[in-house]
């Protein structure tokens, strides 16, 4: 296959750099995939296509008609990183989150952070995922945000940013790891003599960090994985988890709280439950507590976890600490409580709570992107540069009558992966959402998912919205030296 | 494990089993038909009532033919013992014990039901459903095949086995009742190939003619009834199925502790001491219901057993205790 086609554009490519020379760790990469003859590359495509579909990998598409299941797209070219740069992410991501937990254990208990002066306390007691009740409790071995995605972007000038963090329920590790089968699958020989970190055992690190968190009375704990059904547009994730951990996938109506302890409704009858890896929102847990519409949640659940009778992870109120204006922060809670500087950096973010900040946004809106502080899956985004007069119109409305809740920041130059079109490559967006467990150590899985902007130009890489996935491979160079990663600025 | 789950995996059983069931009615009703020697609105009519559902059918479509019946069978979204609801309802089981079955079993099941997607989408331009009869039966074995070299043999594959004996249980007794569904017509019930039709229906023809050699009324009956060996025949799939169930308890054969060991084990009992005179009602041996009258009632008590075995496992609540927590 003829690679001297391929055009970065002026854009940040994972692959090439300007002059077309593989960055570091994808030599071998390149070097296989130019050696390939006319065809091959879109027949390993339909290959791995067909895979995915006989695997059922899929995912479901809200507004359409209930149980509307996709296949997430998948593009057979990884993403490849330098395991050089590798390290300094992986550090990064791990102060992250030990601040961060420490963030909201004091929130929710002594406040110092705010009694410091250094969040403001409104940020705090207005944040949409505050949650009153949990205020005084500490979790099991002091563990809030025990899985956590991180989503990082690049931008023109090379540098890793943190463009968001997602501590409530992060889905998309279960793709990390059926890429990499369907990768295994149907292109064997991509992976010969290189040394890619694995990731197959994310699994079995889930369940020690699940069982580590368990209740400290309960010996040989009951770890089970709460889905909210079939319907859920992560359900896929749901069962494959349980099903590498070997645990029960239960739903809420198979759960009873008996004299504040849990159990599960059994063939033979009630069975004690000591961890639930719930991956449903805070609001719907429990209709005694919380929303009391919910029919996916289990009444009395946190009365059970007040008690210290079962372990819910994340924990309850995690989500202050995924508030889009927290995040704005985060580079202040790193240095207050670790007294550290934050070794990846955030994107510059304007916070629309600050009068100063959104008087900024207002008058530059046609430069920003606009982001809804408590919205996940991408929605509700605007994009200044590409939005019409109108939208720009009702962007503008919506901040001024709650202000608490957006942030906006300037338009990133995300950076491109060569990706499969027909039979030839062309660079497209991507971002990265590496994940984290908190148990009795930090752990880091090498890589995490790719996200891709199929369409050509977009800049959006949510499944929801036409964006695929990559396998993501941290290489180990042969010859081990490595020049310095690009310092982030600061 | 998990009611719900055990709920599902036992039906998610009987639904494969039924569509491969009514696949191969389809198949002998086909075979019937090209030798031309019954009228074809009275053979497809007689498909449709085998499977209990000529109400819902004359409803909508009113006379019987190939195309419509097949239709209705095969691809009816609206009719929900067709081929293509039973394997979407199948699947959907499939995906909520995602985690309790192998990989192998769901990838088969998800193969399935996308071929009969594909194929009811198509379902304008179907030539000769020949290829896709087939297809149905070849992906059902496949999938039992799966279930017993894939997955342990514990408490969820019994669920999985006992699902599909009863279901197996239940199709045989319809097939068997076929001249009930001619109307009783006289002379019928006396042809061989109506009765070598019923035993293709059941995949017994074979086995049938090694024990039996040529084909009778009687001889067929006693083989899809009482035979202890064939495993279509109704009293192999009762015995295996109460194996299952006691596994599953923990209890022993000839006691009970359940009302699902109760029901099924007395049914099971029945047939340990049938007679087949008895059965075929001839006035001599003083049973003067009939072979229509047997079966029927035989289907009202295998009803009675899976709404037994639904009260024992699936319907758990914990009374009392549930009022207080909630």
């Amino acid at each position: 296959m003829d690679l001297r086609s391929y055009a970065t554009d002026g854009f940040w490519d994972e692959l090439f750099d300007e002059s077309l020379l593989p960055r570091p760790g994808a030599e071998q990469l390149v070097r296989r995939l130019a050696a390939f003859s006319h065809g091959e590359l879109a027949a390993r495509q339909r290959a791995a296509d067909k895979s995915l579909l006989t695997m059922g990998i899929t995912f479901n598409v809200y507004g359409h008609e209930a149980g509307t299941e996709k296949i997430w797209p998948f593009d057979i070219v990884p993403r490849v990183i330098d395991a050089h740069e590798w390290t300094t992410i992986e550090r990064g991501l791990k102060q992250r989150i030990h601040a961060l937990n420490l963030f909201i254990d004091d929130v929710y208990n002594q406040r110092r952070i705010v009694k410091d002066g250094v969040v403001p306390d409104w940020l705090v007691d207005s944040g949409k995922c505050f949650r009153g009740p949990c205020a005084g409790l500490t979790p099991p071995r002091g563990v809030w945000c025990h899985i956590t995605g991180t989503d990082l972007v690049r931008g023109g000038d090379g540098c890793m940013y943190v463009l968001e963090d997602n501590l409530r329920t992060p889905s998309g590790v279960s793709y990390v790891l059926e890429n990499r089968e369907v990768m295994k699958r149907t292109f064997p020989q991509l992976f010969e003599g290189l040394r890619v970190r694995p990731v197959e055992n994310y699994p079995e690190k889930l369940l020690a960090m699940l069982e580590y968190v368990a209740p400290p009375q309960s010996r040989d704990p009951t770890v089970v994985v709460l889905t909210p059904g079939i319907y859920n547009s992560a359900y896929f994730e749901h069962s494959f988890l349980a099903r590498q951990m070997g645990v029960e996938l239960v739903q809420g109506s198979d759960l009873v709280v008996v004299d504040r302890k849990v159990f599960m409704r059994t063939t033979r009858g009630l069975e004690r439950v000591d961890v639930i890896y719930r991956r449903i929102d805070d609001d719907f847990l429990d209709p005694q507590v919380f929303r009391s519409d919910s029919v996916v949640g289990v009444p009395g659940l946190m009365d059970a976890y007040r008690a210290g009778n079962v372990a819910l992870v994340n924990a309850p109120g995690t989500g202050i600490a995924d508030d889009k204006a927290v995040y704005a922060y985060v580079p202040q809670i790193i240095r207050y409580y670790l007294g550290e500087d934050a070794i990846l950096p955030n994107v510059p973010t304007f916070v629309c709570g600050e009068p100063d900040q959104c008087q900024h946004v207002l008058s530059k809106l046609e430069q920003l992107v606009v982001k809804p502080a408590n919205e996940s899956g991408g929605y509700g985004i605007v994009l200044g540069p590409r939005a019409t007069r109108q939208q720009l119109d009702d962007c503008r409305d919506r901040i001024k009558a709650n202000p608490r809740n957006f942030v906006a920041q300037p338009m990133l130059a995300l950076s491109r992966v060569p990706t499969v079109v027909g039979d030839s490559l062309e660079g497209r967006h991507v971002d990265l959402r590496p994940f984290i467990l908190y148990g009795e150590e930090i752990f880091v899985l090498p890589g995490g998912l790719t996200r891709v902007a199929l369409v050509k130009g977009s800049l959006v890489v949510n499944s929801s919205q036409g964006g695929g996935s990559k396998d993501t491979w941290v290489v180990q160079r042969p010859n081990g030296d490595s020049p310095a990663a690009p310092t982030p600025s600061r | 494990m998990l009611s719900r789950v055990a709920d599902s995996v036992f039906w998610m059983n009987r639904q494969i089993e039924r569509a491969e069931n009514v696949a191969r009615a389809i198949e002998t009703t086909l075979g019937l038909a090209l030798e031309g020697t019954i009228e074809p609105g009275r053979l497809w009519n007689a498909l449709v009532c085998a499977f209990g559902d000529q109400s819902d059918f004359w409803a909508r479509h009113g006379l019987a033919d190939q195309a419509r019946v097949f239709d209705f069978l095969a691809f009816d979204p609206a009719n929900p013992n067709s081929i293509y609801c039973c394997l979407q309802a199948a699947r959907e089981n499939a995906r909520t014990v995602r985690d309790m079955i192998s990989s192998p079993m769901w990838e088969e099941i998800n193969k399935c039901y996308l071929s009969v997607r594909g194929a009811s989408a198509a379902r304008a331009d179907f030539a000769d459903p020949r290829e896709f009869i087939d297809e149905i039966q070849r992906a059902s074995q496949l999938i039992t095949g799966a279930t017993d070299g894939t997955m342990s043999h514990g408490e969820a594959w019994h669920f999985a086995r006992m699902g599909r004996l009863v279901e197996r249980a239940d199709k045989t007794s319809r097939f068997l009742d076929v001249e009930h569904f001619f109307g009783g017509e006289e002379g019928a019930g006396r042809d061989p190939v109506r009765w070598s039709s019923v035993l293709e229906s059941a995949s017994a023809l074979e086995m049938y003619r090694k024990q039996y050699g040529a084909v009778s009324r009687k001889d067929t009956v006693r083989f899809l009834v009482l035979d202890r060996a064939f495993p279509r025949a109704m009293h192999f799939c009762l015995v295996k199925a109460e194996e299952s169930l006691l596994v599953i308890t923990g209890g022993t054969k000839g006691t009970h502790s359940t009302p699902a060991e109760q029901q099924l084990g007395r049914l099971r009992a029945t047939l340990d001491y049938a007679d087949i005179d008895e059965i075929l009602g001839d006035a001599q041996a003083g049973a003067p219901r009939g072979l229509h009258g047997w079966i029927d009632a035989f289907q009202a008590r295998l009803n009675a057993a899976n709404d037994a075995i639904h009260t024992t496992f699936f319907a758990l609540r914990p009374v009392g205790t549930v009022a207080e927590a909630g």
